[in-house]
This record gives C-alpha cells, sequence and structure tokens, in this order.
C-alpha cells in the first residue's frame, strides 16, 4: 500500500469528487463528512510520502508501469513532497472551516460546491506531484476550472470577476502550452528529467529561450505577480468565504512550485542566470511587486481587498527568493511557499469568520470584534505579527532567509523592499486592531451595556481550523531551522 | 525571404491566428466576442502542435499503411509522429471544458446584470456602490 502512496493522495480526491453529487442527491448531509474522509485519507498519505522520502530518497513512480520518457512519471522530492503535505493539510483544514459558511452562502449547493471544492484539490496535488510537462498542464487547468465555477458563485460582480479571471488564466495556460510545445519541437521528450539531461545541449537555440518565456509568462498569470495581478483582487475579494480561503493561499504557491521547478530542474539554474537573465527581470518585478502589493493594500477600506493585495507583495518575496538565485534565497522562497500559505490561510480564514459573524468584509464592520471574537482576533493578531515578521512566528525566519540571500547577492534594493513592506505591514495591522479594539472608545462611557460587547464568537467548526492554522504559523516558526535543515536544504540543487 | 513565408506557411498560419484571437480578447467588448476569440487563440495551438507532427511524404503510424506491408514498420522517418496528435485530443477536452465554464458564467452575468456589454456592466458596477 505505502509504495501506491504517491498516487494514492491526488486519486482519493479525485475519486471522492465524483461520488460527492450522487451522494448529494441521496442525503445532502453525507457531502461534508465524505469530503472531510476523502481530504483526511489524501492528508495520511501524503505524509507517508514525505517520511517515505526523507527516509530512502526520492520516489519514483510510473503510471500504469511504463518507464519514462514515454509513460508519465511522478516524481516525489524534497521539494514537492513537503509541498503536498502542505497543500493536502491546507484543503482538509478549509474544508473543516467549510461546513457553516457553505450552508450560509450557497445553500441547497453543498454537493456541487464540495465535488469541484475535491476537483480544485486533485488539481493542485497533481500540479505538485507529477514529473511530466503536459500532464502538468492538465492538472493546471483542472485546478483553474474549478477554481473559476467555486468563484463565480460569489457575492455582487462575482461573476464578472471570475470572467476576467477565465480570460486571462486561459491565456496563461496556453503560454504555458505553447512552452510545453516548443520543447517538444526540439527535443521531443516531456519529462522533466529527460528534458533536463537532452536541454543542456541545446542551450543556445533560440526555440529553446522562448520556451522558457513561454512558461514563466503563462505561470506569471496563474501566480498574479506584478504586471499580470490585475484579475486578482476582484476575483479573491467577491468569492464565497471558504473558496478564497482554499484558492488564495494555494493557487499561488502551487504556481511559484512550478516556476522553481521549470527554472531549476527543467532548465539547469546557470541558462536562467548567464544565458537568459530572466533571474534579473523576476527580481525587479518582485520588488515592484512587493511595494506595489502592499501600498495598495495600505488604501483599501474592504478587509478581503486589503488581504488579496497583501497576497500580491507576499508573491514578490517568493519570485524575488527564486530570482536571487543563490542558495539562502532559494531556501528562503520554498521556506517562505510554506509560511505564506499558512499566513495567507489564516487571513482569509479570519475574513470568513468575520463575514459569518458580523455580515461583511468592510473594515467599519471590525469595531469591537476583539470583544465580540476574541479566539478570531487572536489568531488575526498572530498572524498580523507574523506578515510583520516579529521573531517566534514563521513570517521573521523565510524573511530572514530572504534577506541573507539578498545581501550575498547584493540586492539592496530587495532588501530596502523587504523592510518597507514590513513596515507598511506594520501599520496595516496596527490600523485594524485600532479599529477593532478601540472602536468605539469615543463614546463607550453610554453604551456600556448595549451588548454589544458580549462574546459572540463563531462556530466551532470555524473556530479549530483557524486556531490550528495559528498554531501552525507559531510552531512553523520555531522549528524552522529543522524544516530547513532536514527538508529544504535538499530542495535546493545542489550545484547553486 | 519568399522561402521563409512561403516555406514554414503553417507557422504563419499559427501566428496569425492566435493573434486574432488574442486581438479579439482584449479589445472588443462584448463577452461573447472575447469567448470567440479565446477559441481562435486556442485553436492557433491545435493547429502548431499538429504542424510539428507533420513530416513530409510520411504516413500515419499504422501498420496497414505502412509504405511496405509494414516490414519497415520501425524506421520512424516514413511515419508522421503521434504523440502530438494525442496531446491535442487532451488540449481539445480541457478547451471544450473551458468554453463550457466561461458560457455558464456569461450566463451568470446576464442575469445578474442584464447585459454582454463590458462597458454598460461597469457602469452598472459603478453605479450600485
Amino acid at each position: 500500500m505505502t509504495d501506491q502512496a504517491p498516487i494514492l493522495v491526488i486519486l482519493f480526491p479525485l475519486m471522492f469528487a465524483f461520488v460527492t453529487p450522487l451522494l448529494g442527491w441521496w442525503k445532502k448531509d453525507l457531502c461534508y463528512p465524505w469530503v472531510l474522509c476523502g481530504l483526511s485519507l489524501s492528508t495520511i498519505f501524503s505524509i507517508i510520502t514525505l517520511k517515505e522520502v526523507l527516509n530512502t530518497g526520492v520516489i519514483h513512480y510510473h503510471l500504469g508501469g511504463w518507464d519514462p520518457p514515454w509513460g508519465i512519471e511522478y516524481v516525489i522530492d524534497h521539494l514537492n513532497s513537503f509541498i503536498l503535505v502542505l497543500v493536502a493539510s491546507i484543503s482538509l483544514l478549509v474544508a473543516i472551516y467549510s461546513k457553516r459558511l457553505v450552508k450560509e452562502e450557497n445553500p441547497e449547493k453543498e454537493a456541487y460546491f464540495y465535488t469541484l471544492f475535491l476537483l480544485q484539490v486533485t488539481g493542485f496535488l497533481g500540479i505538485v506531484a507529477t514529473g511530466d510537462l503536459f500532464n502538468l498542464y492538465v492538472f493546471l487547468e483542472i485546478a483553474s476550472l474549478a477554481g473559476y465555477a467555486l468563484i463565480a458563485i460569489g457575492e455582487g460582480q462575482a461573476p464578472f470577476a471570475t470572467f476576467r479571471y477565465l480570460v486571462m488564466g486561459t491565456i496563461g495556460a496556453c503560454f504555458y502550452l505553447l512552452g510545453v510545445g516548443y520543447l517538444y519541437m526540439v527535443t521531443g521528450s516531456l519529462n522533466m528529467a529527460d528534458l533536463s539531461q537532452i536541454l543542456p545541449n541545446l542551450y543556445h537555440s533560440k526555440v529553446v529561450m522562448v520556451a522558457l518565456i513561454f512558461f514563466l509568462v503563462g505561470v506569471a498569470i496563474k501566480m498574479a505577480l506584478f504586471p499580470l495581478h490585475a484579475w486578482l483582487p476582484d476575483a479573491y475579494t467577491y468569492a464565497p468565504s471558504a473558496t478564497s480561503a482554499l484558492v488564495a493561499p494555494l493557487m499561488t504557491k502551487v504556481s511559484v512550485y512550478v516556476m522553481i521547478r521549470i527554472i531549476y530542474t527543467v532548465f539547469k539554474p546557470y541558462y536562467s542566470i548567464e544565458i537568459l537573465p530572466v533571474n534579473l527581470i523576476l527580481g525587479w518585478l518582485a520588488v515592484i511587486a512587493i511595494l506595489y502589493g502592499v501600498i495598495m493594500a495600505l488604501r483599501q477600506v474592504d478587509i478581503k481587498r486589503m488581504f488579496c493585495y497583501i497576497l500580491i507583495a507576499e508573491i514578490g518575496y517568493m519570485v524575488g527568493g527564486v530570482g536571487l538565485a543563490n542558495r539562502l534565497g532559494l531556501t528562503g522562497a520554498i521556506l517562505h511557499i510554506m509560511n505564506d500559505a499558512l499566513m495567507i490561510t489564516c487571513l482569509f480564514l479570519v475574513a470568513g469568520a468575520v463575514v459569518y459573524k458580523l455580515g461583511g468584509h468592510n473594515i467599519n464592520q471590525l469595531r469591537d470584534a476583539f470583544k465580540k471574537m476574541p479566539f478570531s482576533m487572536a489568531a488575526f493578531a498572530v498572524v498580523g505579527l507574523s506578515l510583520i515578521g516579529v521573531p517566534p512566528t514563521c513570517g521573521f525566519f523565510s524573511k530572514w532567509y530572504l534577506i541573507l540571500g539578498a545581501i550575498e547577492a547584493e540586492n539592496w534594493i530587495f532588501i530596502v523592499a523587504l523592510l518597507l513592506s514590513s513596515a507598511i505591514n506594520a501599520i496595516l495591522f496596527f490600523k485594524i486592531v485600532e479599529i477593532a479594539y478601540y472602536g468605539e472608545a469615543s463614546h463607550d462611557h453610554n453604551e456600556d451595556s448595549n451588548g454589544g460587547n458580549t462574546i459572540d464568537e463563531a462556530p466551532v467548526s470555524i473556530l479549530i481550523p483557524l486556531g490550528v492554522v495559528a498554531l501552525a504559523i507559531i510552531l512553523a516558526g520555531i522549528f524552522s531551522g529543522k524544516i530547513v535543515s532536514g527538508i529544504i536544504q535538499f530542495a535546493v540543487p545542489p550545484n547553486l | 525571404m519568399f522561402d521563409f513565408i512561403v516555406g514554414k506557411y503553417n507557422y504563419w498560419i499559427y501566428i496569425i491566428l492566435m493573434m486574432i484571437g488574442f486581438y479579439a480578447m482584449m479589445s472588443k467588448r462584448n463577452l461573447i466576442k472575447k469567448i470567440i476569440g479565446m477559441n481562435i487563440f486556442q485553436t492557433a495551438i491545435i493547429i502548431f502542435f499538429i504542424s510539428i507532427a507533420a513530416k513530409r511524404g510520411a504516413t500515419l503510424p499504422i501498420l496497414e499503411h505502412a509504405h511496405d506491408g509494414g516490414e519497415h514498420a520501425i524506421e520512424a522517418i516514413s511515419y508522421i509522429n503521434p504523440l502530438p496528435h494525442v496531446l491535442m485530443l487532451t488540449a481539445i477536452v480541457v478547451m471544450v471544458a473551458t468554453l463550457g465554464v466561461a458560457l455558464a458564467i456569461v450566463l451568470l452575468i446576464y442575469k445578474k446584470h442584464g447585459t454582454l456589454e463590458e462597458d454598460e456592466i461597469l457602469k452598472k458596477i459603478e453605479f450600485q456602490e
């Protein structure tokens, strides 16, 4: 059973997705436990896979027994085994969290929601596990299509925002597909490991150069890197709470993973440093993305939209780390994939809890939220400190590695951007805390016994995932040394 | 120069089609026209993949269609490459699914805003805010 674990991680959500609508016709209430069951199994097998990788090294799983380069191969190494665990466990937590929210926001449609939810998770896991470029395209589209449908059922102008996302996302996926085509044209192979063997002899070719550019533009659209980010704020602001908590942290992180795979596995690291200086361009885009993201976040009065802009800035951190192209920078970027997935999940979970209890995501609705929802806001305080980069939380450590990497690469402007972003995040955080904590300080002496100050906390199904993620942010910070020395140092290419 | 254009006409067709689709997606204001542009864009990629599989004078990779009764079936040079065709079958499925989702979203938009012109939708959204 355990040697089948790499495929089972992906098969469980996929197979459970097909049964969910049937269950929904029969008995609606069964969908929720069924989804939890599927995702728990997937999480368990992803942990088994991680253990296997840590004990025995890279796993090569040949689908249907066909040998690579002809058959599809799943390659699980240190980098993706750890992201598999991250994706599976975060989607499990979001699934637990979605119980009340889906009933509230999409009544009578739980079965379809959960079907799409599982398909989306399948897409994410498949992107991470596969070692085949075309297979990755198919999973990318599975994840995107499920994502479009999930976002479109949101409130207000969600359908229109989704339509824009769909047009942009399709262009991105098509560019990725073109990149696959160009590489296939000159190498005749789709397998990543095989390609990295064949390609070095062809590095002078213009076709290979164009292929890399197509790949990067396609993936940059999917991850909303600065000039191509325009679809993100609208789409994630109007999406249902459970959807934005699933899509916002994972879609972008998985795209960053694809970028790292292409630059450092399919191509040899020196290609993007010496022959085609994409790392330089990525570094500059990252700086602009960070500054643009945090400054736009300052202007927002809608907390979900504010979190979207923070997300755009965080993408800049990771892309910047990839662009530094040294060991420390890439370690920081990979560590930040985990930390940022946790932080953004936590932010959108808090946003969902606020929407559920206080009825909207305008910043003014947070008045007195600390008294009404002490646990949710405590989780928010943890993630706020992590975004600023206060030591015991995980945000500090990835930023630390990124800054060390930037010093080594002598990229001072990136350090300035990182520090400025910390400062502006602090302003943002205290702005929200001020409203949520001292909201009615000016006239509280006459409205003291109004009932507005009684605890009115979100239900347990929301609080448990929130607490787990907040705890994970602190634990990931405390154990980040172990994570780096045990997993990430093997995930960074050895000759970097 | 002439050879460069005529000799690789398949790639020129792919580029022109792709640009037509790209133009429609970016600058047409009607959502259905955008979807049509999207489909042209995707079709261009199918043409690109199919044309990289072609070889001059080659035949289908099926033994019965081989030049000399299948004796030289291993000679890859006399067969067109079947793999891009297979990839495109998958890509066509993905594209049809994208089209389906796009049309469903357009239906939702029409129900919500009562129009499919982007300018009018934007005006209505501003008006609501």
